[in-house]
């Protein structure tokens, strides 16, 4: 008998199907899913129906008037619909992947279900892939609520590109929720303890969401020069800022979602902006066509997918290394 | 090929520098129990989790059904029931749903899963409560429901870890009898315990561990030989003068013991309870007891573990 050598044989996959569903069921029956649900809609509905409110009153024509329920932030509330996105997308992610590993080990389950004939693979993958599709559910709901509503009060039904911007911005939306999932999930296979990997990520998503941005433009202003001879320096200050504000998942989210709701963004960075309509005499007003859009944002997307598998196999390999014994 | 049905050569399991389980030679046959026995961190789950599989063995071989467990773990799982120390199920879920999610892990198919299920919960007397939550079930019956799961999936091999620990007398009466009854429909039982006297009760034969090595392996009497000396226990309860005098006389009698209370133990070489009998109730004491000695498990591992740490 070869001795430790060679491929392990079957499918990685195997059982895949049966987690997968298993997960999806048990979170969607969940309390939890209950409360996190609640919380979206509270969250979410304040920024929509004010934003609303105002944009009944809006008399000037707008071609994007119905992008503007996700992005406008009313006076009452100086909240938008994205930002709130921003923010709680998260704190959902965080609440369905912080236990779903050591949750089974603390239950002793998961020796058991690993004594069954699959792979540590398929039931990491699919206990992601089951909250995903739950976060995926819950933001579709969320985001039919609001397109529902926008063209209930606002009585103009949106143009087919509105529509498209509209769906890509779910998109995005799930993959943000796919990159603290996978977070989340990451602390549930380092810690034992649940309260200890839903602190971590919690505190992770604090830093990123609070003190990052100080901390980058504390970078930034160091690095620049005390006095600025040229535009080009303005701007090589500005993108040093702009690369270390998107380290965090909340700037990549946040820059695809204002590419893709409104399209007169060309570019991010207020210099780079001043630049670019100077430069190539762009009108600063005028809107990007879709497809304009989207290869303007599909660094951030990238970025977004990219940061979401680097975390996820970074789970994988500490759990594939785990001791399954207590 | 002998009908082995888990073979372990030289297997070893190193954490950092020290070997938790030392190159250990192990065979089971088919439709026998056997028990791993062993105090505590003597390597015994390691044992049994790289049988399965589930931990990377560090040096050796194991052969499970003629897979190996290293690179067909899949096809050992598929084949071996495994009931861990304290098991746990979904508690949000009823016995009957737990079971529905292994069968289909296992890809057993719906209409076939739902028989599997109805009798492997019948078989450990679970039926009636089989809609329940798990959250409901006492440790007894979550062990239970260990075993129908390992009925369920038809394993040929059963291995369960501390199958008893934690039960009340009653449960784990009940406990034994379903182990018989695996062996009765031809699973080859793996278990291990520290529990001695209820694993003598069930096991064909055992293997004692001791710091990562299979210390002594055989049938309970063979260790007893092995471990107690060979030889004849009896006990022996008289009133009269000289009793112990008189039993030292007997032909065949090779140690006398004082147990107290009037009280001597009798060890031969062979079977002298007819010869003590008619031996004292001749020199005028009144013989109250004369009574076997089975050797027990628990006596064996004791006077190992004792001889052992003088040793060292």
């Amino acid at each position: 008998m070869p001795r430790n050598s060679g491929q392990r044989e079957g499918s990685p996959f195997t059982g895949l199907a049966p987690v997968f569903m298993k997960e999806f069921s048990d979170h969607l029956s969940s309390a939890r899913m209950m409360v996190l649900m609640l919380f979206v809609i509270v969250f979410g509905a304040f920024p929509v129906a004010s934003s609303l409110q105002e944009l009944r009153n809006i008399t000037e024509a707008d071609a994007y008037l119905f992008l503007r329920i996700f992005t406008s932030a009313p006076e009452s509330l100086p909240i938008s619909f994205v930002f709130a996105l921003n923010f709680i997308i998260p704190i959902m992610a965080i609440g369905l992947g912080f236990d779903s590993v050591n949750s089974e080990f603390n239950h002793r389950t998961l020796s058991r279900v690993l004594s069954q004939p699959i792979y540590r693979d398929a039931l990491l993958l699919g206990k992601f892939l089951g909250a995903l599709a739950t976060l995926a559910v819950a933001l579709t709901a969320l985001w039919l609520i609001v397109f529902g509503a926008g063209l209930l009060l606002l009585g103009i039904p949106p143009r087919g590109v509105e529509v498209a911007r509209a769906a890509s911005f779910l998109l995005v939306t799930i993959a943000y929720g796919g990159v603290w999932l996978a977070v989340a999930m990451l602390f549930s296979v380092i810690f034992r303890s649940t309260a200890t990997s839903a602190l971590c990520a919690l505190g992770l998503w604090l830093f990123f969401f609070f003190l990052w941005p100080m901390i980058a433009s504390a970078i930034t202003t160091g690095f620049a020069p005390s006095q600025f001879r040229t535009a080009d320096e303005v701007l090589a200050v500005e993108q040093v800022g702009s690369v270390l504000a998107r380290l965090s998942p909340g700037t990549l989210f946040g820059e695809a979602v204002i590419g893709l709701l409104n399209p007169e963004t060309k570019a991010f960075g207020y210099f780079a902006n001043m630049l670019l309509s100077q430069s190539r005499g762009l009108i600063p007003g005028a809107p990007l066509p879709f497809d304009q859009s989207l290869l303007l944002i599909w660094p951030q997307i990238t970025g977004l997918i990219a940061g979401m598998i680097v975390v996820f196999a970074a789970a994988y390999i500490v759990f594939q290394r785990e001791e399954v014994r207590a | 090929m002998s009908d082995n049905v888990i073979e372990a050569r030289g297997l070893l399991k190193l954490y950092g520098a020290t070997r938790a389980v030392d190159a250990i030679d192990l065979d089971i046959c088919r439709g026998e129990i056997f028990g791993l026995l062993g105090p505590n961190g003597a390597g015994k789950t390691t044992t049994i989790l790289m049988i399965l599989g589930l931990t990377e063995i560090s040096g050796g071989a194991v052969n499970v059904l003629g897979f190996n467990p290293v690179r067909q773990p899949l096809e050992v799982k598929r084949r071996v029931g495994y009931l861990p120390d304290s098991v746990g199920f979904y508690d949000h879920l009823t016995a009957r749903q737990n079971l529905r999610y292994t069968a289909r892990l296992l890809a057993i198919p719906r209409k076939d899963a739902e028989k599997r299920i109805a009798d492997a919960l019948e078989s450990v007397q679970l039926a009636d409560v089989g809609d329940h939550r798990v959250a409901t079930f006492s440790r007894g019956m979550r062990q239970r429901l260990g075993i129908a799961e390992i009925v369920m999936k038809k394993a040929e091999v059963a291995i369960l870890d501390e199958p008893t620990s934690g039960l009340d007398p009653h449960a784990t009466h009940e406990l034994l009898e379903m182990i018989r009854g695996l062996k009765k429909v031809g699973v080859a039982v793996l278990l291990s315990s520290h529990l001695l006297d209820r694993v003598q009760s069930v096991c064909d034969r055992v293997a004692l561990f001791n710091n990562g090595k299979i210390a002594l392996m055989g049938t309970v009497v063979e260790l007893a030989n092995k471990v107690l000396g060979a030889g004849h226990p009896i006990l022996v309860e008289a009133q009269g003068s000289d009793i112990a005098g008189t039993l030292r006389g007997i032909e065949g009698v090779q140690q006398v013991v004082d147990a107290g209370e009037g009280a001597w133990r009798v060890i031969a070489d062979r079977d002298v309870r007819a010869a003590v009998a008619l031996r004292v109730v001749s020199s005028g004491g009144s013989l109250t007891r004369l009574a076997d000695l089975q050797p027990s498990l628990e006596e064996v591992y004791t006077r190992y573990f004792q001889e052992a740490r003088h040793a060292a």
